[in-house]
């Protein structure tokens, strides 16, 4: 199998409201900025991925829009995932391995600000029995959490834990828009949203970009002395009907930890895109993390831009192993109500 | 059977949504200047060209048009079509011509109305300019520009319009 | 590279609404008929990919996670795409990519639009306050390129009602078609009123719904069944306002071409090529997109198209499914142009069947003419 590694990697600072900024401008920084680093241009990309949500902005073509920040002349060989913009890589690696590709510039964006992303994200179910209820994206997230609450898979203490943590972690972030302390009593003051979830166990609406660069085995050289190697990479799909899943485990993560051989594997690290506090320590249990740093950047607890915060789970694991000496990591990518579909990346730093 | 004797066989389910739109700062800019009845355009700092109305980047390029171009309100007819169906949502009552315009020194073109003239006299390369609404009308939009109205110019051949690189 | 074919195509009868099924029976009926065609267990598709237009056609965002179930996916990959009206094609092309990194044996791919669902027009035209309300559809985007078009090659107004009519004839041979229209011709073509200068009424594509989907699969697993070799496959994007380009005869059109036909070694693409299913929604782009794609020179198209070069008895049929102009589910409309020239090398295509078609091409254009998908299939893999 023709092996792929990650060799660049920019996100732009999160932003509570990005609104003097269009797609374009959203997207154009962080694309120079990786071009800066590594001294190259779009003439140097053989294919381009980008993910994005035309519902969050409420345009019904924003990626048209934000192809405009990409020099296509000549044309480019150019594709767009309606999904988290790791998905973007998940198909940018592929065309590498086919051959079609050594190189691939991935980007996504997402503004929440402009539209209420509660009643948004509700679009997302069954239009005919679900929907029309306006099921918020909280009160969804809700249902896992106390199922995993009344199972005793974790606990409050873990909820609790996972948001002081993910506020301490915020200062390696230099992008992270939730950077404030808070202790024990702060979380128990603050009022719930949807029980047992209150405000600070959910995500704070996001506005950002980011993008990232691959490349083949022959080409990773030549752009950096240290690429992270994409070891496995899978991910599977969940049943759309709650009521058939069992909340309280993901048989679909089992199946990809074993298609990844994950159990013999000691990780340095792991990026999670673990959107609420219950599935932090939810994940950390299942994917047996208990005992490896997991979220050093803050995760989407301290910035969650949607379309993005999959691919920023890989492109901070990328940078936790390009920047210490750890060797693997582990990154989390999900889309959809209770962990729906979910994406798990092995990176690994040397041979 | 009548109308009412037909099951229904579907539901309505409203969505409404609202959104903040935001233009975008090189927009806002340019519309800043379209409510004082400017039309200014972006260039391109690399290759030049000529962007109105600007979205903020040269894609020949992919570089931001940080160059401000000052234009007028003339320019020539590209093409052009004669809409004869209603849109929903679009107040405009049909026949109405939508033409893509092409102002004097810019390097794209957008869409428009042009009116103050017998349709089947409109033709492509037709010189064209703005006639605007009443200055104390004047917004945000592009819609200051009621439409365009032909000028006595000579027509402009469109094949020299495209942009080269120079 | 790994090389990969077409072992399944299936679609739905396509309506201006199919009000018997819900989008998940319209996926899954499309999708039945592939696996059926395939002669496949579900066990054996590795993934599944999704393609379609905007999510506010139906109002339904991402559908992939509602339609995880009804598309087979569960407990598997499934990618979403989402490339405007190239969609169907592009989507066609990553999931042979599937296949051809090495990564997947067989994989299921369905694309889809259930316009009666929503409302189409609306989705296109979020009403942003800044910009002037002057929006007159699809068709008013495009026929001023049409116009242009004409004026540069001095065509003669009846090509786009004998495209119209040719497409509407081809369809009364193929029963999955949305328009039926008995007797039709030019002359009813040119009856119908005028839309958008100097496209008519029936010079312009329906509104559908409908899907399609399709099984490609590895060499290695092909067995004994018949077979539509993908032998050159691409996408090219280019800017929407970007000074220079030529919006009559996009420049992402014509790489978009050539690189099919060096993957394919086809050196003459009229002479070498049996028949395509090209992306036509509006009757005059068959002969922009004849020119465009290297079938002939510049102004030459529509002399092709008047000399009946392109009639599905002619030397280059085109659209003999009868075409987008025929059925338009949109998100799903490159990908019936992909599985349409996969029929017609596998000889399935029944009453619309070219005979003896070996090579056929399939295309999708989307966005203001920028985006492109291609394919080219045929009957053997030498």
């Amino acid at each position: 199998m023709k092996r792929v590694a990650i060799v660049g990697y920019a996100q732009h600072p999160i932003l509570k409201n990005a609104g003097a900024l269009n797609e374009v401008e959203l997207i154009m920084p962080v694309v120079h900025q990786l071009f800066n680093d590594l001294g190259i241009s779009q003439k140097d990309i053989d294919f381009t991925c980008s993910g994005s949500c035309d519902y969050l902005q409420g345009a019904a073509f924003a990626f048209v829009e934000g192809l405009s920040a990409i020099q296509t002349n000549p044309p480019i060989k150019e594709s767009h995932v309606e999904m988290d913009a790791a998905w973007a890589m998940y198909e940018s690696m592929l065309k590498i391995q086919m051959g079609d590709a050594e190189t691939a510039l991935i980007y996504g964006f997402g503004k929440s600000s402009p539209g209420d992303l509660d009643a948004i994200i509700s679009l997302q179910m069954d239009p005919y029995y679900i929907s029309p209820l306006w099921p918020d994206r909280v009160s969804l997230a809700a249902l896992q959490a106390r199922v995993l609450l009344d199972q005793n898979v974790i606990t409050s203490e873990q909820m609790l834990a996972s948001v002081i943590e993910a506020r301490a972690n915020s200062k390696n972030n230099k992008n992270a828009l939730i950077t404030d302390l808070i202790d024990e009593s702060d979380y128990l003051k603050n009022a719930m949203v949807s029980s047992p979830l209150n405000q600070l166990d959910c995500p704070p609406i996001s506005d950002g970009s980011s993008a990232m660069i691959i490349a083949s085995e022959e080409k990773a050289y030549e752009f950096t002395d240290h690429p992270i190697w994409i070891e496995g990479i899978d991910h599977r799909i969940e049943s759309s009907n709650l009521g058939s899943r069992n909340l309280a485990t993901s048989k679909t993560l089992q199946a990809s930890m074993d298609q990844l051989n994950l159990k013999n594997i000691k990780f340095d690290v792991a990026e999670l895109h673990t959107q609420f506090s219950h599935e932090l320590p939810f994940l950390k249990s299942l994917l047996n993390l208990q005992d490896v740093p997991t979220n050093l950047s803050g995760g989407p607890l301290v910035g969650n831009v949607m379309m993005c915060a999959g691919l920023d789970a890989i492109g901070k694991t990328y940078e936790s192993l390009k920047n210490n000496q750890f060797t693997h990591g582990l990154a989390h990518a999900t889309s959809g109500p209770c962990l729906q579909h979910n994406m798990l990346v092995h990176l690994e730093a040397q041979k | 059977m009548s109308a009412e004797d037909i099951p229904k066989d579907y539901s309505e389910s409203p969505i409404n949504l609202e959104y903040f739109y935001t233009a975008g700062s090189a927009t806002t800019r340019f519309l800043n200047q379209v409510k004082e009845g400017n039309i200014v355009g972006q260039g391109c700092p690399k290759c030049k060209a000529v962007y109105v109305p600007p979205r903020g980047s040269c894609p020949r390029c992919g570089v931001a048009t940080d160059i401000e171009v000052p234009l007028t309100d003339k320019g020539c007819i590209e093409s052009f079509t004669v809409v004869h169906i209603p849109i929903p949502g679009n107040p405009i009552v049909p026949p109405y011509v939508c033409a893509m315009i092409r102002l004097d020194g810019a390097n794209i073109s957008f869409l428009h109305l042009i009116q103050d003239v017998d349709i089947e006299n409109i033709r492509i390369g037709m010189r064209i300019q703005a006639v605007w609404k009443p200055k104390e009308e004047w917004t945000h939009s592009l819609e200051n520009i009621k439409w365009f109205a032909p000028i006595d110019e000579p027509d402009v051949d469109v094949a020299t319009l495209r942009f080269h690189e120079s | 590279m790994i090389q990969a074919g077409v072992i399944g195509v299936g679609q739905t009868k396509y309506d201006a609404k199919r009000r018997d099924v819900s989008m998940a029976g319209l996926v899954r009926e499309a999708i039945d008929n592939a696996m059926l065609a395939a002669n496949l267990e579900w066990d054996a598709i590795d993934a599944v990919i999704l393609g379609k237009a905007p999510d506010m056609f139906e109002g339904v965002i991402m559908p992939e996670l509602y339609l995880a179930d009804a598309i087979g996916a569960v407990g598997k990959p499934v990618l979403r795409v989402h490339t405007a009206g190239s969609v169907g094609g592009s989507t066609a092309v990553i999931a042979a990519s599937h296949v051809c990194s090495g990564q997947f044996k067989t994989v299921l791919t369905v694309t889809f639009e259930k316009q009666s669902e929503s409302n189409a027009t609306w989705a296109l035209s979020p009403r942003y306050p800044y910009s002037p309300h002057i929006n007159a559809g699809a068709g008013g985007y495009f026929a001023p390129f049409i116009r242009e078009y004409i004026r540069r090659y001095d065509a003669p107004e009846h090509i786009g009602w004998k495209v119209a009519a040719k497409d509407r004839q081809n369809a009364l041979k193929n029963p999955l078609a949305h328009l039926h229209i008995p007797g039709i011709d030019e002359k009813m073509v040119s009856d119908t009123p005028m839309l958008w200068e100097p496209l008519r009424y029936l010079e312009s594509c329906p509104s559908s719904d409908g899907a399609c989907a399709m099984v490609i699969t590895a060499q290695d697993q092909v067995g004994s069944r018949n077979v539509a070799w993908i032998k050159g496959m691409a996408v090219r994007s280019e800017g929407t306002l970007s000074a220079g380009r030529d919006e009559v005869n996009p420049q992402a059109g014509i790489d978009c071409a050539k690189d099919i036909y060096n993957q394919a070694g086809i050196h003459n693409p009229f002479n070498e090529i049996d028949c395509a299913e090209i992306y036509v929604p509006f009757s005059w782009y068959e002969p922009m997109w004849l020119e465009n794609l290297g079938f002939c020179d510049l102004g030459e198209g529509w002399k092709l198209t008047d000399k009946d070069v392109t009639a599905i008895d002619g030397e280059l049929p085109f659209n003999m499914s009868g075409g987008v102009l025929s059925s338009n589910p949109i998100g799903a409309s490159g990908m019936i142009r992909f599985g349409e020239a996969a029929l017609q090398v596998m000889g399935l295509a029944k009453d619309h069947q070219v005979e003896d078609a070996k090579v056929a091409m399939g295309h999708a254009y989307g966005g203001a003419a920028q985006f492109f998908a291609m394919w080219i299939v045929s009957s053997s893999l030498d």
